[in-house]
């Protein structure tokens, strides 16, 4: 889960919570003006006047912003929050806070609930009493995403309520009635982002906070205790719930009805709305716009609708979720379209071009420039020491007359892959490397490497690595320990970096072949060498390659400026 | 009223700061605002997008249709030319002549600028001198500003004072330099083509 900078930019528009300065804090004429919120941060401000008493989550880009504010103001509203080892530990944490009546929120991006399934999933049958709400941050175009899974299916798969904004505005005022939704039908409820909204501002306007509830236990604990015979009762009341959660979303002001009169239902979810908006001015022919933004889908509105109309366009950014839902196997009586017909784009990031397109409206002329442009990737920092490591790798693999395997992680040395680098061969998922590596190796493939993060290797690489000391597989494990999670912007990992050496140690990597050494950009050779007598010994080594990521180094030096100067 | 101004160079030039300066500016003067960033993989010396809509009412979508922006506000001449499809016919681009070469195949500067001064409308400054000769190669960001000012409908004085205001907190010589910076690309804009 991956990436991203802290925004520079907080002095101005943003970084106060508005219940602690209620206006902008913008100076001279701007005063005065609601805050401009990314829809992260109208999310964390919405869990803490929810009364929410912890947050937790791991870092993944576009959800970062949610717990980094949360965070920031922490010591100030008096809330538990931090960054966990990974999304399922994360769960867990929010799960057991429940479990206590407290209020909660756990934040992640969309492949991070992949880790995140079996406590997510599960959790949908305990009684929750203390408000749970999920916020998955779904990154449509994988802007910096490894797929475009559409978190709305994983909610329906657990049966559990979906909430999707379509601005940041709904993003607060959704997580806000989330936790009441949550307390009032026992379950989790899910907050459905997508990146635009994320990494999006728009003034937000706040409402008066909740208040705190008590931390007690509730009620008893084969409610808690998913043993079969107590499982199998908590799942039939789990199904006899959905009808009340379905005329829960049938009413709620989530599920919108524009228009009376004309022969094409346009519907909409999530932000689609907005591109709906930009274009419906052009369009001649009047339209029934349904706008669904609570899940599970308003079957009973959707029916009556569809009685009235000739055409169905459904338009939602994502899987084709409600389309599906509404087109089934056998022919419909009215068309519909969508992304399973063609008329949107099945692949990618649904834009007002597309809108326009399914709407029978044409584009407005381009221009173009005449000239090829070169493409431009991002790339590592200037100096970033992942360069250095890479080039260690290389220098050995050149001399050696073997095709060795490189599998590859996540985090900012996924760029590895690229040139100049071009030294990486894989990137699946969090931790994958190891594991990848160890199969790559049990099939005979020699010599066979991991290449992973600090925070990457605690996140999922440990268990991996229990694998393969298990069966001392001949791999090389490759560690890049620069101290953070970097590509996200810089926070911490779940351990600090002398404790992961004792981590390693004990799970019982031969210390024999287990080197933790400090590199530095004059010393490449010497981290080859190492790596050479390791990828050449016939069974399992580990080696830690250290050194600070410049840009956390960077931050670092302009706090500690900050705090001696005061003003910089 | 609308307007779409697309922000582009390349990541760590600082266009996030520009999207916020442009976009307080339109607040300040009553418009509705959205403005889009990015975060992530891109910004690391990669090519980087930013959607600011603004108008008087409310604004539909997150993203600038293609073909309808009003105007390319760019700190690299390349990236200039790599969005244009998002300009509107009769739209600008405001560009910073200054090439970021972080990639091998960058192109011939006599093609690019032939390019950008092909279009119907292009005010292309040369950002990086101005930028130091205010005091700070950061500034361009701010260069290009004050570069775009006299095309934009918002008044070049609310533009000044959240230029100011925004470097408020980093004392009064960063205000000074910035504020320098803003008029040196208004001049450089407003002065008639070489």
């Amino acid at each position: 889960m991956v990436y991203v900078f802290p925004n520079p930019l907080r002095a101005m528009t943003q970084g106060v919570l508005p219940d602690l300065a209620p206006q902008s804090t913008s100076k001279g004429r701007g005063a005065g003006l609601p805050p401009l919120l990314l829809g992260d941060e109208a999310v964390a401000l919405a869990a803490v006047h929810a009364g929410a008493a912890a947050a937790y989550g791991y870092p993944g880009t576009p959800s970062t912003e949610i717990l980094e504010t949360v965070i920031r103001h922490a010591d100030e509203v008096g809330i538990t929050a931090h960054w966990c080892a990974n999304e399922k530990t994360a769960y867990e944490q929010a799960l057991g806070a429940s479990m206590v009546g407290a209020r909660v929120m756990v934040s992640m991006k969309h492949v991070g609930l992949n880790v995140a399934m079996d406590p997510f999933v599960n959790s949908a049958l305990v009684n929750i009493h203390g408000g749970l709400v999920v916020v998955v941050a779904d990154d449509p175009g994988m802007h910096s995403s490894q797929n475009e899974q559409d978190s709305r299916v994983l909610a329906d798969f657990a049966r559990i309520p979906c909430l999707e904004p379509a601005t940041q505005q709904e993003a607060y005022d959704m997580t806000r009635a989330a936790f009441a939704l949550s307390e009032r039908f026992h379950v989790p409820v899910m907050v459905r982002l997508v990146t635009r909204l994320c990494h999006g501002r728009a003034e937000v306007v706040a409402s008066p906070p909740d208040p705190r509830g008590d931390v007690h236990k509730f009620g008893d604990a084969r409610d808690w205790t998913l043993l079969p015979g107590n499982a199998r009762r908590l799942w039939q009341a789990l199904l006899e719930a959905q009808p009340a959660v379905a005329e829960w979303v049938e009413a709620s002001p989530w599920v919108k009805v524009d228009g009376d009169a004309g022969r094409t239902l346009v519907l909409t979810t999530g932000i689609a709305r907005n591109h709906l908006e930009e274009v419906l001015p052009e369009v001649t022919d009047p339209v029934v716009h349904l706008h669904v933004g609570a899940y599970p889908a308003p079957e009973f509105t959707l029916r009556r609708l569809s009685r009235l109309v000739d055409r169905i366009l459904v338009l939602e950014e994502g899987y084709p979720f409600l389309e599906g839902r509404i087109r089934g196997v056998l022919p419909t009586p009215v068309p519909v379209e969508g992304k399973l017909s063609g008329h949107v784009p099945l692949a990618g990031e649904l834009t007002p071009d597309a809108v326009r397109q399914a709407l029978g409206l044409t584009l407005p002329p381009q221009l173009t420039s005449g000239l090829q442009l070169p493409m431009r990737p991002p790339q590592l920092c200037k100096g970033c020491p992942h360069g250095d490591a890479f080039a260690a790798v290389r220098m050995v693999l050149s001399d050696l007359d073997t095709d060795a395997v490189i599998a590859g992680d996540i985090g900012c040395y996924t760029l590895g892959a690229l040139p100049p680098h071009g030294t990486l061969e894989s990137c699946v998922c969090m931790g994958a490397s190891i594991g990848m590596a160890k199969g790559a190796s049990d099939a005979g493939a020699r010599p066979a490497l991991a290449v992973i993060g600090d925070s990457t290797f605690l996140h999922s690489g440990v268990t991996p690595l229990i694998d393969a000391v298990a069966h001392d597989t001949d791999m090389t494990v490759l560690i890049l320990d620069n101290g953070t999670v970097a590509m996200t912007g810089q926070q911490p990992t779940a351990l600090d970096r002398s404790r992961l050496e004792p981590v390693i140690r004990g799970l019982g990597v031969d210390p024999e072949h287990l080197h933790v050494i400090r590199t530095h950009p004059k010393k490449v050779d010497e981290l080859a060498e190492i790596i050479r007598r390791e990828v050449l010994h016939p069974g399992l080594s580990v080696i830690v390659a250290a050194r600070e990521c410049l840009e956390a180094l960077r931050h670092e030096k302009k706090a500690a400026k900050q705090t001696e100067g005061g003003a910089s | 009223m609308k307007l779409d101004v697309v922000l582009c160079g390349v990541g760590g030039q600082g266009v996030l700061t520009l999207a916020a300066l442009l976009a307080e500016a339109g607040r300040r003067e009553g418009l509705t605002v959205k403005q889009g960033e990015v975060h992530g993989m891109s910004q690391r010396g990669g090519a980087v997008i930013a959607n600011l809509r603004m108008a008087r009412g409310p604004v539909g979508s997150d993203l600038i249709t293609r073909g309808s922006a009003e105007m390319i506000l760019s700190l690299e001449p390349v990236e200039a030319l790599r969005w244009l499809g998002y300009l509107a016919t009769d739209g600008v681009v405001v560009t910073s002549a200054s090439p970021v070469r972080n990639i091998p195949d960058y192109p011939q500067m006599d093609d690019v600028m032939a390019a950008l001064h092909g279009l119907p409308r292009a005010v292309v400054v040369d950002a990086d001198p101005l930028a130091r000769e205010a005091g700070s190669g950061h500034a361009n960001n701010v260069v290009l500003l004050g570069a775009a000012s006299g095309l934009l409908p918002i008044p070049e004085e609310t533009l000044r004072g959240c230029v100011a205001d925004f470097f408020q907190a980093k004392g009064e010589k960063v205000v000074e330099l910035n504020v320098r910076a803003f008029e040196l690309g208004a001049s450089a804009a407003a002065a008639p083509a070489a």
